[in-house]
């Protein structure tokens, strides 16, 4: 009887809190989006204009798009182009809009056991890695890294397998920290490697689309998303996110609107702005594709 | 070792600047761990006392099971109540999957195993002639069993201490059930999960200092309730 009473009152004391909450827009998106700090300053501007609260979960992108799939979320912002045309393909997404990229950087430790500095590609790094059966730290959790991470073995032709490669299944964050511990190898986001390299990790860049161009100690260079497409070449080391509002067809409770009105926030001028003069320890994180 | 004595600088000047990240997260933590304490309590304690008086068949294998439910993993209890909650799920309409009543769902189911595992424990510890004399001194059978629950409202007390602790120090079902959005249904251990992510170490321990300066806090509230009340 008292349980009876105590799961009615439960019931209604979760549906009263329901009831009175306000305008809750609910974003599934990246680790690298939340750890960078940029979410902190993008969200309250909008939030303010649309008078809701941005409810962020930040998972890996595999996750973030799952999300999406059981109409969980009303709008995912993700970097994993393969998995949010899918996504889009399968119906539980529409209105996909490039929002910003940065590029996937290979680090490691600064005595580069696996001789990287001296290679001119991605898939030339990873079978040095692979060849010298080098530390690599896999992230292992489908996260847009992850999934790129995958293309590169794939594009060298390895099915990486030994103990040298750790899967870990864990955020980009803890895989540096881990890669830092185990003097290893890791492909990283930019952003959150920028994040990092104040302190946090020893590790430093070794491979990267920029080669040649960067100085020791000096920021990362601005480029233009052409220049580093062109620079990546084959590789493709664009890191490219995209946000996507959750189809209200399939999921008629999403909030459509809202989801429609941070779309045109965060790809319109005052969302832009923000992204491209946001600074980490006066290092650039994610760059705009429109680029003056 | 500078690592430990910077976080507990940090800590000290996190509590010192009142800041709102960490206020509202102690705040989120103890909000919902009073309430899933609460709900858990008023199931788990006539479950308990039922366990430990009942006298049909499959009482052992019930208490087995409650037993086996205290060492269930929290990400296995959010997983569970995740499948409920989600919009793909039987429960899926009300939109609680990310809410902090998600967390209080999770955490109740959680916590209602030690509850009614202690009040077992504290009512099988009772004097065994308390329910006899009350119903021989004409109590109804409700009545005597209200009376030998203030009887033993030390051991209930420490059930529901127990239960505290268990949902206070989870992380699995915040983080799978709540999401660890900020400001809403980020708690203290999702916090610290995150910036433990970040690489933010001496901030994550400053928050665990926190933490446990509020758990002692709690607990020593409850305790003094305790005593007072026995005495």
């Amino acid at each position: 009887m008292k349980l009876k009473l105590a799961l009615a009152a439960l019931a209604v004391a979760s549906l009263c809190s329901f009831a009175t909450a306000e305008d809750h827009l609910k974003m599934s998106t990246t680790t690298s989006t939340e750890n960078s700090g940029l979410l902190t300053v993008l969200l309250p501007p909008f939030e303010k204009e649309c008078g809701c609260k941005v409810d962020v979960i930040a998972v890996g992108t595999g996750k973030a798009l799952k999300l999406g799939e059981t109409g969980d979320v009303d709008v995912v912002l993700v970097h994993a182009r393969g998995l949010e045309d899918k996504f889009v393909a399968a119906g539980f997404g529409i209105n996909r809009r490039d929002v910003m990229y940065n590029d996937f950087v290979v680090i490691g430790p600064p005595n580069d056991p696996a001789g990287l500095r001296e290679t001119t590609s991605a898939v030339d790094a990873f079978k040095r890695i692979d060849a010298t059966h080098s530390t690599f730290i896999s992230r292992g959790d489908n996260s847009g890294t992850d999934v790129k991470e995958k293309q590169i073995w794939s594009a060298a032709g390895i099915t990486p397998s030994g103990a040298w490669y750790r899967s870990a299944g864990q955020g980009m964050g803890e895989v540096i920290n881990m890669a830092t511990e185990l003097r290893g190898y890791t492909l990283a986001d930019r952003g959150t490697y920028n994040a990092f390299r104040h302190g946090k990790t020893d590790l430093v860049i070794l491979y990267d689309a920029n080669r040649g161009l960067e100085r020791p100690g000096a920021p990362a260079p601005r480029l233009t998303v052409d220049q580093v497409l062109a620079r990546a070449g084959a590789n493709g080391l664009l890191n490219p996110y995209g946000v996507i509002a959750v189809n209200p067809k399939k999921f008629p409770w999403v909030k459509f609107d809202l989801a429609m009105k941070f779309e045109d926030f965060i790809t319109g001028p005052e969302g832009q702005s923000i992204i491209a003069n946001y600074h980490v320890q006066g290092d650039p994180v994610f760059f705009t594709f429109k680029e003056k | 070792m500078g690592f430990i004595s910077d976080s507990l600088r940090e800590a000290l000047a996190l509590i010192l600047a009142g800041d709102r990240e960490v206020f509202t997260a102690v705040l989120t933590s103890l909000d919902v761990a009073v309430w899933s304490v609460i709900f858990a309590s008023i199931g788990g304690v006539p479950v308990g006392i039922a366990v430990a008086l009942g006298k049909f068949p499959m009482m052992g294998a019930i208490r087995v099971l409650l037993n086996s439910l205290m060492a269930m993993p929290t990400v296995v209890v959010g997983l569970v109540v995740y499948g409920f909650l989600s919009r793909m799920g039987p429960f899926g309409s009300l939109g609680l999957l990310f809410t902090p009543q998600a967390i209080i769902i999770g955490e109740t189911v959680l916590a209602m195993p030690v509850v009614a595992n202690y009040t077992v424990a504290a009512i099988q510890g009772a004097d065994e002639r308390i329910l006899p004399t009350a119903l021989t001194l004409g109590a109804s059978r409700f009545q005597s069993l209200c009376q030998l629950t203030r009887e033993v409202r030390f051991g209930v007390v420490a059930a529901i201490i127990a239960g505290f602790g268990r949902v206070i120090a989870e992380v699995g079902v915040a983080m799978m059930l709540g999401g660890n959005i900020r400001f809403f249904t980020r708690t203290m251990t999702t916090a610290i999960a995150l910036e433990t992510s970040k690489g933010e170490f001496a901030f994550g321990l400053a928050l665990g200092v926190i933490l446990m300066s509020v758990s002692l806090a709690v607990n020593i509230f409850l305790t003094l309730a305790q005593e007072s009340h026995s005495a």
